[in-house]
């Protein structure tokens, strides 16, 4: 299969008035069709500001980034950032409404997309009557609006307890893979970055490299809820720990 | 049917009998005050030519108004207010607004706009007199001087307080400052804008009135300078009581405003 996305040599340095910052040392990968990559690394490696970069809200200092097919990107912040004063379709029709796209056949691809995803009947409500799990399906539907081929999810389940986390975990990948969207996710998490991905891209601490990339074969081929429980998941947790190497 | 339970009712029959008492104290207390002024005055412990009286109060509104000075007074205090409140909401947005759209400048003139705002501008006052002319353009001069700098402050800081989150998610969305100003930083901030504006009215009462004051022929303020000149004081205290009546009715407006505004947003 031939790679829609190609990174080569990718780097990245910060400037501070007292110190340079060297984030990325070099951070070259692909990906592929209807892939699932996860970017895991120490906290405070670089790995959002891979998303960043790709996403355009930060320049690299060296390196390439390949977009094949004209297929365009779209971002998932970590947070779920619903505006307090719009309503929940506003919300959802916001990167619409500001790129001047809200055409009516878009608008009801939107509401098509919340209607399946369980928020039909909170369209005209605004989003303090959503829970933790709505208010992040609304902000995926937010990034899906835009019609992008890859998703960059930044730690998007971070910012909620565990239980909420696996549970729109399982929320976020089953609408990605239906909608037959290619995605890189960051996260700190080790199980989730398993039970969700097809590869995980392993970096070490800054300045980031690759430490290795794994391919994941659970051979259960379900949710990422049910894939926790393969007898080959224990293996690729000891693996990643030992790469990642926790110092507390 | 939707029932309260014994316990709420009572909670409620509670509020409403405390909000019962408190508007009893307010009344209450204005009359009584009222009451011991006249009383005072009647029994001739206040001198009521330093002091006038309630009645005297009552009886220089009545005049006022048979001759149709009250109404022609009021009018053009008002007028003078709105005016110069518009003005200073609308340039005080609208420089927070550069401010905000534009870093550099917010650094250069902070000194200055901070200087500016806590300059006692009444010391400004000859020199606007000659500038502009001893005319209303001195008065809406002075008022907009000494209410759009505050305004300014405390949208600005207001507008530079937007969590950083949304900034980014405007970002991410490729939006344009101008675009980020009016879907977000302005919907985002209404209710900081709505403060500032209350402040705002209360000192374009003040600039009015001191300009008043110091040049103007009409006015509660010029009825003030007016009275004190001829030594009736029944004239000055009564434009005095008028101005409180006045600015509490706009401190009103503004207030319903803002609930009619809060109503609208029912996510608050």
């Amino acid at each position: 299969m031939k790679e829609i996305l190609k990174i080569t040599h990718l780097k990245k340095k910060y400037q501070t008035p007292t110190e340079e910052i060297l984030a990325l040392e070099d951070i070259s990968f692909s990906v592929y069709p209807n892939e699932f990559i996860s970017i895991i690394g120490p906290s405070g490696c670089g790995k959002s500001t891979i998303l960043s970069i790709l996403s355009g809200l930060t320049t690299p200092s060296f390196g390439t980034i390949e977009l094949k097919n004209k297929c365009h990107l779209a971002y998932m912040l970590q947070e779920d950032a619903l505006l307090p004063y719009k309503t929940v379709l506003e919300n959802a029709l916001l990167g619409l409404e500001l790129s001047h796209n809200l055409t009516k056949e878009n608008k009801d691809y939107v509401i098509h997309l919340l209607d399946t995803y369980g928020l039909g009947e909170f369209l005209n409500k605004y989003p303090n009557s959503l829970s933790g799990g709505m208010k992040q399906r609304c902000a995926l539907i937010r990034t899906l609006a835009l019609k992008p081929d890859i998703l960059l999810l930044d730690e998007a389940t971070s910012a909620l307890d565990y239980q909420s986390s696996l549970a729109i975990s399982n929320d976020i990948y089953n609408i990605i893979k239906k909608e037959g969207k290619t995605a890189i996710m960051v996260t700190h998490d080790i199980s989730q970055a398993i039970s969700m991905s097809d590869r995980i891209i392993v970096l070490t601490k800054r300045p980031a490299i690759i430490k290795e990339i794994i391919p994941i074969h659970l051979e259960t081929e379900s949710t990422p809820i049910e894939n926790r429980k393969s007898k080959y998941f224990s293996k690729y947790y000891e693996r990643i720990w030992r790469d990642l190497d926790v110092h507390i | 049917m939707f029932t309260f339970s014994e316990e709420h009712t009572l909670y409620i029959k509670q509020l409403k009998k405390e909000r019962r008492i408190i508007l009893f104290g307010k009344v209450f207390l204005f009359i009584i005050f009222l009451s011991f002024w006249e009383i005072l005055a009647q029994k001739e412990i206040l001198n009521t030519f330093l002091y006038s009286s309630p009645s005297k109060i009552l009886s220089t509104i009545k005049t006022l108004l048979i001759n149709g000075q009250l109404g022609k007074h009021i009018w053009i205090t008002t007028y003078e207010v709105g005016i110069s409140f518009l003005l200073s909401s609308i340039g005080g947005i609208f420089i927070a607004f550069l401010l905000w759209r534009f870093e550099k400048l917010a650094k250069i003139l902070d000194p200055y706009i901070t200087i500016l705002n806590s300059l006692p501008k009444v010391a400004l006052g000859p020199l606007i007199i000659i500038w502009v002319g001893a005319d209303i353009h001195s008065i809406i001069c002075m008022a907009l001087l000494i209410s759009i700098f505050t305004t300014i402050i405390s949208i600005y800081t207001s507008f530079i307080s937007t969590p950083m989150v949304y900034l980014i998610l405007f970002k991410s969305l490729h939006a344009s400052s101008i675009q980020t100003f009016w879907k977000l930083i302005l919907p985002y901030n209404i209710e900081n804008i709505i403060a500032a504006l209350k402040v705002n009215i209360s000192m374009s009462l003040v600039g009015v009135i001191m300009g008043e004051l110091l040049v103007s022929k009409k006015g509660l303020g010029y009825l003030i300078m007016y009275g004190s000149q001829i030594f009736q004081l029944d004239l000055v205290i009564t434009s005095i009581f008028i101005l409180g009546v006045l600015s509490y009715i706009m401190y009103i407006i503004i207030d319903y405003v803002q609930i009619l505004l809060k109503k609208k947003e029912k996510y608050n």
